[in-house]
């Protein structure tokens, strides 16, 4: 299952596979897109296309800073980027993936 | 752009849609927002309603607010919810409790994506059943019992605020925290039958006073829908929340009989965008209509936009000044800086309000002729026009 994400808790680590929660969906919308848990029922946001971008390449690529990347974020920003994507790891939108299951 | 400007031009799709299943009711209670009693004949078949959590899907609505009337008396409530569930659409739904028995309260406490939120107006009988009608108090209470004891966890219970509970904030509270509960406080609005005790339900300015202080000490624990964003010009804290009127942006109301409103506490023709049987469905309606398309323009603050605490109150509540008889650019009536005193002593005797053009109550109120079947047809044969509550269920 690629979108399987592990349930513990570990230190953000931009070196490992990472990948959106399973229980959790985005909604694409001009500002970047509604985020919603099914599990906790708990909704937020991506405030900027670009971080979507990102989120979304997650999964296919072998580790976060391959992801930052992929999407075409300047490396200036990748700072910025990782901050949040730490904060979303932290709230559990996105979680590391087991590195067996990349292919 | 900052979200809440994005959010005040409108979503691609709504964040919170409340979807009332059935205008039939258990109940009759004197504040109901949709004047609930008789089921409507024209009510969406469970093809039509299984048609629109497909189209909820293909839109990416992530759940709906389910409601009624009393949603679970319609008899294909359970399986609309298995259904939507099926169909990534989360349902919360809103019960005064009568179908949540012990084995339903199990059934839903092993399913995911399905919140219950039990309604209460007082954190007593006798508080609630003044304004609920009798029995409904232990009714409500009971569900709550089963639901924790079934070790479901984090329910809401939601609470109207009136006059005669402001002072019961803590009672309710502790009856959230006895059941593991989570409390939901939502504005008294003068909507459907609202309209008629809004004078002798609403809160005192000192009471508005009370929500906000007990919101602020209470921080996010407690949930609010949003509602009480007035409250905001009180104090130099803002309230928990987006502070903005979602009508047509974020939020929207399915009817029973798919009519789709801007707004849950706003069913009157000047707030229809049309309905979900025409051509195009739910998303024509939201992404288009001229109602929906006006409501996601700039707007204007009216006489209120000279007024310091503007930019905290926006102004309140639409429903809330429209069915008040207030111009919809000028102060809600609860301004809590007393703005609208003025304007409320003009509309006066009550012959400039709007008038709800869509009563289900069962005593048809405010109707001189009672159209329609008759309502008390015991033991007559189930039908498509037979409007009782108990319809398909006798």
């Amino acid at each position: 299952m690629a979108c399987a994400v592990s349930t513990e808790a570990a230190p953000f680590d931009p070196a490992r596979p990472y990948a959106l929660a399973g229980s959790v969906s985005l909604r694409p919308e001009q500002f970047g897109a509604l985020v919603y848990d099914f599990s906790t029922r708990r909704l937020s946001f991506l405030k900027s296309p670009l971080l979507v971008s990102v989120v979304r390449e997650l999964a296919q690529q072998p580790d976060v800073t391959a992801a930052l990347a992929a999407a075409g974020v300047p490396g200036a920003e990748h700072d910025r980027y990782l901050r949040a994507l730490a904060g979303l790891a932290e709230t559990g939108t996105i979680g590391p993936r087991a590195e067996e299951e990349q292919s | 752009m900052k979200l809440v400007d994005h959010f005040e031009q409108g979503l691609d799709a709504p964040i919170c849609l409340t979807w009332e299943l059935t205008y039939a009711c258990n109940l009759a209670c004197e504040h109901c927002l949709s004047s609930s009693g008789r089921r409507d004949p024209r009510e969406l078949s469970t093809a039509e309603a299984k048609a629109v959590i497909d189209e909820l899907q293909r839109m990416q609505v992530f759940y709906v607010n389910i409601g009624g009337g009393e949603p679970t008396v319609r008899q294909d409530f359970w399986e609309l919810l298995d259904y939507a569930i099926a169909h990534q659409v989360g349902v919360k739904f809103s019960t005064n409790g009568v179908r949540i028995t012990p084995e339903r309260a199990r059934q839903l406490a092993a399913t995911d994506y399905v919140d219950v939120q039990i309604s209460i107006d007082g954190a007593t009988a006798e508080v609630n059943d003044a304004v609920r009608g009798p029995g409904s108090f232990a009714m409500a209470y009971r569900a709550m019992e089963n639901l924790a004891e079934a070790g479901f966890e984090n329910f809401k219970i939601s609470v109207v605020m009136t006059r005669h509970n402001v002072g019961q904030l803590d009672e309710f509270k502790a009856i959230a925290d006895k059941f593991g509960a989570q409390l939901r406080i939502t504005r008294l609005r003068p909507s459907g039958r609202g309209a008629d005790v809004w004078n002798d339900l609403h809160p005192t300015t000192d009471q508005q006073l009370q929500i906000y202080d007990w919101l602020i000490a209470n921080g996010e624990q407690v949930l609010t829908g949003d509602s009480f964003f007035h409250l905001n010009a009180l104090g130099s804290t803002p309230l928990a929340g987006l502070n903005l009127c979602g009508a047509g942006r974020v939020v929207c109301l399915i009817d029973p009989v798919g009519d789709v409103y801007a707004c849950p506490f706003a069913i009157h023709d000047q707030f229809l965008g049309g309905n979900i049987r025409d051509a195009g469905g739910f998303e024509t309606v939201w992404r288009t209509s001229e109602l929906f398309t006006s409501l996601r323009q700039p707007q204007s603050g009216g006489a209120c936009t000279s007024c310091s605490a503007f930019d905290a109150c926006k102004g309140g509540c639409m429903a809330a000044k429209f069915f008040t008889g207030l111009p919809l650019d000028g102060p809600d009536p609860e301004c809590v800086k007393g703005n609208a005193e003025s304007a409320l002593a003009l509309v006066g005797s009550g012959g400039a309000l709007p008038q709800p053009d869509k009563d289900h109550s069962r005593t048809g109120r405010t109707r001189p002729v009672v159209l329609g079947m008759p309502t008390l047809a015991v033991g007559a044969p189930d039908r498509a026009c037979d409007t009782s509550p108990l319809a398909g269920l006798r």
